[in-house]
């Protein structure tokens, strides 16, 4: 037998599909089951719980997505039924694939923002924050961050998951079925992006966060419109507890579903909800701690049966303790700068480029040729609002990235759905695919 | 007394730190984040005694195509390859990271799979053997997952220029002639 070294290397790479029974030989199945299940052959025979060999008639491979409307952007499954009930599912992704990577290696560090931010495109706070963060620890200034750009990132990266697991809620109800449950939580999530477009001059994609502090500071009468966000949002969340948390069908409709345990979500990587659902607190903020979070009181929500229904309940009780965090961060929010002010990093301020000729030069620089950052390589992680997001950065002394890889939480989450819909009802496909809640952007990237 | 004077002249040899391991790989410290640069032998074993020492997450896969930087700075004993494998480890027992640096040689860019160990890297290995064009022995599924079937290349190369390349879609009716 060739190893598939050879294979490759001849030329012949083989398909990405899922291939059907007849096709395989018992060892492959096999191995594709323990594949496709991300488990090893050995586990995968230990299994049993479902049918090991149907005949090839009883059984049929269609195709959900990519432009299926529950797939959240353009996720193709592959899944392999007998009946209703899903035998094997795989994956397919790379429709949205658009090089971003490729693409940071050629952006400035300066610039870089502005490509990381549109990964994950529902939490670009969160992107931004980890970038500039690696960056910073490359440069040597993560300790010399102005305190208030500091706490503006923590609140702006709050604000964030909200608007994030709000649109989570929505979209999680739409695909339920709960409809109004859609434009209750995009009404919601507005009233923050709102927010964000006073502050960094857009909705989504800001490029707010970049390295060295923030790119303005916060608007004059900010405090007023996070204090008014603060009083519309608790009642709408006990409005979605009366439609949804207590309703029969909601329960009965994602309770038992898509099940995980923590071994499992350990191996497969999983973090964020899908991780803390089965139990296991693990959230970043808390437990390798950035920015002010120790300072910060606040809850860890986990699970305890790691289901639909409570990656849902966690997610709905996360806005709850953002809000918390936003509160506390209303109070703590120190005067000062906005920017860390070494001219080598940050560019001058617009008034001082009129007077200064080195202010000039700087400028120039920065924005022609931008900054040179140390040779070396760091990986951050952050907590963004799907999990640990996380940025790995090779420098080689030069203005730009050597290389830029963005650990996207999605991406890694994803590999769980064949596992949580193993030997489920295709009609749970749907609700276990928004459970995950994954942003094809970020998978892709 | 007239015997132990020779010994300080020897001494700058001897004091030559000697290199760092953890688990007999050279260690080294990258902005205060612990990194192991195993070899390819040693790859897999290590993976497997960090799993036993509770590092149970692999929270990340990826590599480094060095090409234009064969430069840079690497522990003393490990010698720079074109490529490289990265692997972040995450202990949630200890809340500790660990990273794994593996040369990889460009003549022969093959990497032994860590599926078994860790299979959250099922993902992230076809996309390093879909980006890089290194690939995994033993691996499950070796097959491309964020380029089309068909593509040629490996994208993320630093001698894959970048917008050089015409777009080469299968569904690209215009350039074979066919009408939509």
């Amino acid at each position: 037998m060739t190893s598939i070294v050879d294979t490759i290397r001849s030329g012949n790479e083989p398909a990405q599909g899922l291939k059907p029974r007849s096709e395989l030989t018992a060892r492959e199945l096999l191995r594709e089951v323990g594949a496709v299940l991300r488990m090893s052959e050995a586990e995968a025979a230990k299994l049993g719980d479902i049918p090991v060999d149907p005949s090839e008639d009883q059984t049929m491979i269609i195709n959900m997505g990519p432009q299926h409307p529950s797939t959240h952007g353009v996720l193709r499954l592959m899944l392999e039924l007998q009946g209703e009930t899903v035998l094997r599912c795989k994956p397919i992704i790379g429709y949205l694939h658009t090089g971003m990577e490729k693409q940071g290696e050629a952006l400035t560090y300066m610039q870089g923002g502005t490509n990381v931010t549109r990964m994950d495109y529902l939490s670009p706070l969160n992107n931004e924050l980890v970038f500039s963060m690696a960056v910073e620890q490359l440069l040597g200034i993560e300790g010399d961050i102005p305190e208030r750009a500091v706490w503006i990132r923590m609140l702006m990266s709050e604000l964030n998951r909200m608007a994030s697991h709000l649109l989570f809620l929505a979209t999680n109800g739409m695909d339920i079925g709960a409809v109004s449950m859609m434009i209750y939580g995009w009404r919601e999530r507005e009233e923050v992006l709102r927010f964000f477009q006073k502050v960094t001059g857009l909705r989504m994609n800001h490029n707010y966060i970049r390295p060295g502090g923030v790119a303005a500071d916060l608007p004059a009468g900010w405090r007023d419109d996070v204090l008014e966000l603060l009083d519309l949002i608790p009642p709408r969340l006990e409005e979605y507890d009366i439609l949804m948390t207590g309703q029969p069908i909601w329960r009965e409709r994602l309770q038992g579903v898509g099940v995980i345990t923590p071994e499992e979500a350990l191996a497969l990587g999983a973090t964020g909800p899908i991780l803390r659902g089965t139990g296991v607190p693990w959230d970043l903020r808390r437990d390798q701690p950035y920015l002010r979070y120790p300072e910060m009181e606040f809850d860890v929500v986990v699970g305890s049966y790691g289901d639909a229904f409570d990656r849902y309940a966690i997610r709905l009780n996360e806005i709850r303790e953002s809000m918390r965090i936003v509160r506390q961060i209303l109070d703590h929010m120190p005067q000062g700068d906005y920017r860390i002010q070494n001219k080598k990093v940050t560019p001058p301020p617009r008034a001082r480029i009129d007077e200064s000729m080195e202010a000039l030069i700087h400028h120039f620089k920065i924005f022609t040729e931008g900054f040179k950052v140390p040779e070396g390589e760091v990986y951050m992680a952050v907590e963004s609002p799907r999990g640990e997001v996380g940025c790995y950065i090779a420098s080689d002394g030069g203005p730009t990235p050597y290389r830029m890889h963005v650990r996207a939480p999605s991406f890694v989450n994803i590999q769980c759905l064949p596992h949580m819909m193993r030997g489920g009802l295709v009609a749970d496909a749907v609700a276990v695919i928004s459970s995950v809640d994954p942003v094809l952007g970020e998978v892709d990237r | 007394m007239s015997e132990a004077t020779p010994e300080p002249a020897d001494a700058p040899v001897d004091d030559t730190p000697e290199p760092p391991t953890l688990y007999g790989v050279p260690l080294s410290d990258s902005r205060g984040q612990r990194v192991l640069h195993p070899s390819r032998e040693q790859y897999v074993a290590l993976a497997r005694t960090l799993l036993d020492e509770t590092y149970t997450t692999c929270s990340d896969l990826t590599a480094v195509d060095y090409l234009t930087f064969m430069g840079r700075s690497l522990p003393a004993g490990v010698t720079a390859e074109r490529f490289e494998v990265v692997v972040n480890l995450l202990s949630i027992e200890r809340r500790e990271r660990i990273r794994i640096r593996v040369q990889v040689p460009a003549d022969d860019p093959s990497v032994p799979t860590l599926f078994d160990l860790y299979p959250g890297t099922e993902a992230m290995e076809r996309e390093v053997y879909d980006m890089f064009g290194i690939a995994f022995t033993d691996h499950p599924d070796l097959t491309r997952i964020l380029m089309p079937e068909d593509w040629e290349g490996h994208p993320l190369r630093k001698d894959y220029e970048q917008g050089r390349i015409p777009v080469q879609f299968s569904g690209d009716f215009a350039s074979k002639g066919g009408d939509r």
